[in-house]
């Protein structure tokens, strides 16, 4: 099989890199360009840890073909924080414990930035029904609604 | 160990609500699980599977796939060591089948080679000839005397003759005389109860990184909740010294007693040791469904007897666990914490363990427990319901206290149940209203706890930091809760402590992280090493004061002179201490070795309201309130998370899920879309009561609490849909079909 040669943009940078036809943003992400903030949890779309922002979308990046992300745009959890100036998403997420293992947490902050950009004060409801498609088997997701919640009035006062 | 008399209850560290360490790695994608390391010259590793429930492996012909371009090895169960202990030969024939595949999904044979692609190519070239066997995957039906057999002469001496063939373990115990108790009792209910089997769900698939070389020494990088017994399986499985294989556990997504023992580990080594280079095996979510450990399915009868007051007279459980294709000793737990919230004068538990050909059972969360108390406080409901009496004045009114004999043998000590179900009659939850289909419905739940073999040092830097070395993955927090006990015990900032997990090769050994056993017994050794340093840095103060060490005491994180004869020296900080070490005597450490005993058993109660929709059956989760005594809680928010997400795992298993086989034996949902575990949209807040009834074998009086909170949720929400929907259910889980089909043979 012949391989292509991919020119992206991955957290603001330039990318280029060369894949196989049947790898997955996923897949390139964490085994070409050394990005294992990205977890695969299921490979198949139903557990969100894999979640990323391409073109602008919330996607699951296991489901991307890493070819589609040529001449895109692909922000991860590594392209969150601010050089050391944590998002506050991460920050309270840290403050009210929102994380036990932590392997679903990428994939949750980046989809809960992706909601807080789109509605900066999401009820409880609406923050439930948005991170449906991210598994968490440790916290019971209680203290993760609160910390998006605390997240987004922390932000809507900046 | 001796009981700490003077369990400390004045705290300035412990019960706040510290930032966890390993926090800013684990929300910026920097920490590192089992699949986030690659090493120079990896290969990939892949397993083939078998797709049969049950087959004799006539013939595996590797040769196709061992000539292609870029395959460095191919193994199969011959290539492993051949352990003497059916223990650990049972691990091997899970790793790699022997002369049968035992179940759909179980190992046959592994490649390891030089892409993901030539990989999955390997593994379609070998060639298994197969002659497919028949199958069975229930428990009652597994455990009939003309069952297929699923591994020949696996019973223990305690199988009565007689039983089925697949009939492992046969246990029976108990006390009083249960003819005479019943005859006291006003009314008797015996039901009959199923649960299914259920996977523990982490997130992240197991993922292995082995090296080994041609001279018998390795390194192996794994998820697992410890590190220490993945080195003693490989070792055994792969024949290998112990001192020769170097084990680091990797930053865990979840285990919940899932990552206590080995799948792929064995397999990577063997693939690295026959191609001489790193070998990764990551496993698929869908290879984590058919081939690890989900809990096991059970079946069970329970009796219980009752006055018209509420005064359990008597009560039996007769107990049916499957543990898949290997012995299991799952139902022991089951039978004895069955009836451990009760104070009763005649109870019995009976149990069996049956073989079936499904994937060998694993740890989860209080293994065994769930299940059994389900089927117990059920029936226990359903006699309040029939007798019309509060359940909660029930559970008071027979609540075993300190002193109680449990039905498994010991004599409680301080526990926390009474004060448990005080805490839920007192909430407003029990008093809110409910509507029309809705219900509510609570459980008591219980676990033993653990305490085991652990190994801590701790160590005085010359800046007056401190940094504490112990080999328990951390699976929920540990290493804040570890570190925050080190500075309560120094009276030095959090902030001045660094605790981190060590691999197999510099620190003793340490038991896995089970049992809820890392705050309780992992803090007591550090504890104890952060005593061993203070008596230490006392004794160099007393050096320098040119006094006797008797003389000095550790006060506020300093040492001072104390005593008449101790003279008037301006107290030494740890840090200045510290600073001048080499010239006082060199480095300054503490360590403390021990097998803890005296892990305090933890009861919880849960609170539940369920609205059933008549329409579809659906059950919706309105209110959850989870009261569970944590001795101590050095860390509430950790301590609160273990409560809630327990709950959530209970609650999953009560409503949604199962694994499901098909007639021909094969798993039909070995995926997060059909294997529906709850998520977010599902569940409403978790409200949760801490209650601290002091653990006396632990100087701070710390409970395990990992456990408990995945009890009570099963019968709790089988309570409530029974009283919502009107109709006695008595299977797991209450899907909407199941349900629906239950009101309308009301």
């Amino acid at each position: 099989m012949k391989n292509f040669h991919i020119n992206t943009t991955v957290n603001g940078d330039e990318a280029e890199f060369i894949c196989e036809p049947d790898e997955t943003l996923l897949d390139v992400l964490r085994n070409r360009l050394g990005m294992t903030g990205s977890k695969e949890g299921c490979g198949t779309g139903d557990c969100g840890a894999c979640s990323v922002i391409l073109n602008d979308r919330l996607v699951c990046s296991c489901l991307v073909l890493a070819a589609e992300a040529e001449g895109g745009k692909v922000d991860t959890i590594e392209g969150m924080a601010d050089g050391d100036k944590l998002h506050p998403l991460q920050k309270v997420f840290i403050e009210k414990a929102a994380l036990q293992c932590g392997v679903c947490t990428p994939g949750i902050l980046v989809a809960a930035k992706a909601l807080l950009e789109k509605n900066p004060d999401p009820s409880e409801t609406e923050i439930r029904y948005w991170l449906a498609g991210n598994l968490c088997r440790c916290t019971g997701y209680d203290k993760i609604i609160k910390a998006v919640q605390d997240a987004a009035a922390e932000m809507r006062s900046a | 160990m001796a009981f700490d008399e003077n369990v400390k209850t004045e705290f300035k560290v412990i019960g706040q609500r510290v930032s966890r360490p390993d926090g800013i790695d684990k929300v910026t994608g920097k920490a590192l699980y089992g699949a986030d390391l690659s090493a120079p010259g990896m290969l990939i590793g892949r397993v083939l599977r078998s797709p049969h429930a049950h087959a004799r492996i006539k013939k595996i012909d590797t040769s196709a796939s061992e000539a292609m371009k870029g395959v460095k090895a191919v193994v199969v169960n011959s290539d492993l060591a051949e352990p003497e202990d059916d223990f650990f030969r049972d691990v091997k024939d899970n790793c790699l089948a022997r002369d049968k595949a035992l179940y759909d999904g179980h190992a046959v044979a592994a490649v390891a080679a030089t892409s993901r692609s030539i990989a999955r190519a390997a593994i379609r070239a070998i060639k298994v000839e197969y002659e497919e066997l028949p199958s069975v995957t229930d428990v009652d039906e597994a455990m009939k005397p003309d069952a297929p057999v699923v591994q020949e002469g696996r019973a223990d001496e305690t199988v009565p003759a007689g039983s089925g063939p697949n009939v492992t373990t046969y246990l029976e115990f108990g006390h009083g005389d249960l003819e005479a108790g019943f005859a006291k009792a006003d009314k008797i209910i015996e039901r009959s109860f199923k649960t299914a089997a259920t996977h523990q769900g982490y997130i992240e698939p197991h993922a292995c990184l082995a090296s080994m070389g041609a001279d018998g020494r390795g390194d192996l990088w794994c998820c697992t909740q410890g590190q220490y017994n993945v080195r003693t399986i490989c070792a055994e499985v792969c024949g290998i010294e112990a001192t020769q294989l170097r084990v680091t556990a990797s930053e865990i997504g979840g285990g919940f007693g899932g990552k206590t023992t080995c799948f792929i580990e064995p397999v990577a080594l063997a693939l690295s040791r026959k191609s001489g280079k790193p070998v990764k095996i990551v496993m698929s979510r869908e290879e984590v469904f058919r081939a690890t450990g989900p809990t096991v399915s059970s079946s069970s009868d329970v009796k219980v007897g009752m006055t018209k007051d509420g005064r359990i007279t008597a009560a039996s459980a007769k107990l049916r666990y499957q543990g898949g294709a290997f012995p299991c000793g799952t139902v022991e737990f089951g039978a004895q914490s069955a009836f451990a919230a009760y104070d009763l004068e005649a109870v019995r538990s009976y149990g069996w363990n049956t073989l079936t050909n499904r994937p060998k059972e694993a740890a989860y969360r209080a293994p065994g427990a769930p299940m059994a108390i389900y089927a117990v406080e059920s029936v226990v409901d359903e006699l309040c319901q029939e007798l019309g009496l509060d359940p909660l004045d029930v559970r008071l009114k027979n609540a075993a206290k300190k002193g109680t004999l449990a039905s498994y043998g010991p004599t409680f000590n301080d526990i926390g149940l009474v004060a448990t179900l005080e805490a839920a009659k007192a909430h407003p939850h029990y008093a809110a209203p409910l509507g029309e289909n809705q219900g509510r419905g609570l459980s008591c739940g219980f676990w033993f706890n653990f305490g085991g073999n652990t190994c801590v040092s701790l160590n005085v830097n010359h800046d007056g930091t401190v940094g504490v070395v112990e080999g328990n993955p951390d699976i929920g927090g540990s290493r804040a809760s570890i570190s925050m006990m080190a500075a309560e015990e120094l009276d030095i900032p959090y902030e001045k402590v660094r605790t981190v997990i060590t691999d197999t090769n510099s620190l003793g050994f340490n038991d896995v992280t089970d049992g809820s056993r890392v705050t309780f017994a992992v803090g007591l050794a550090t504890i104890e090493a952060a005593r061993a340093a203070k008596r230490e840095m006392c004794k160099r103060a007393a050096q320098i004061w040119g006094i006797d060490a008797e003389a000095v005491v550790w006060e506020d994180g300093a040492a001072k002179p104390s005593g008449p004869n101790a003279g008037d020296h301006p107290p030494m900080t740890l840090a200045e201490i510290a600073a001048d070490m080499d010239s006082t005597g060199g480095p300054i450490a503490g360590h403390h070795e021990v097998n803890a005993d005296g892990a305090g058993v933890s009861f919880g109660v849960h609170l539940v309201d369920t609205e059933v929709d008549p329409e579809t059956g659906a059950t919706k989760i309105l209110r959850y309130t989870v009261f569970q005594d944590a001795g101590k809680a050095i860390h509430p928010d950790y301590v609160e998370g273990q409560m809630q997400g327990g709950a959530v795992q209970g609650i999953g298993w009560a409503l949604n899920e199962e694994y499901i086989y098909g007639e021909d034996g094969r798993l039909q949902n070995p995926m997060f879309l059909d294997y529906r575990v709850p998520v977010a949209s599902d569940l409403p807040a978790i409200d949760t009561v801490i209650l601290e009834i002091p653990n006396p074998g632990h100087p701070y009086g710390v409970r395990g609490v990992g456990e408990t909170s995945i009890v009570p949720p099963l019968a709790a929400i089988s309570n409530a849909v029974s009283r919502a929907a009107d109709v006695r259910m008595s299977e797991l889980p209450m899907s909407p079909p199941r349900v629906l089909k239950a009101m309308s043979e009301r």
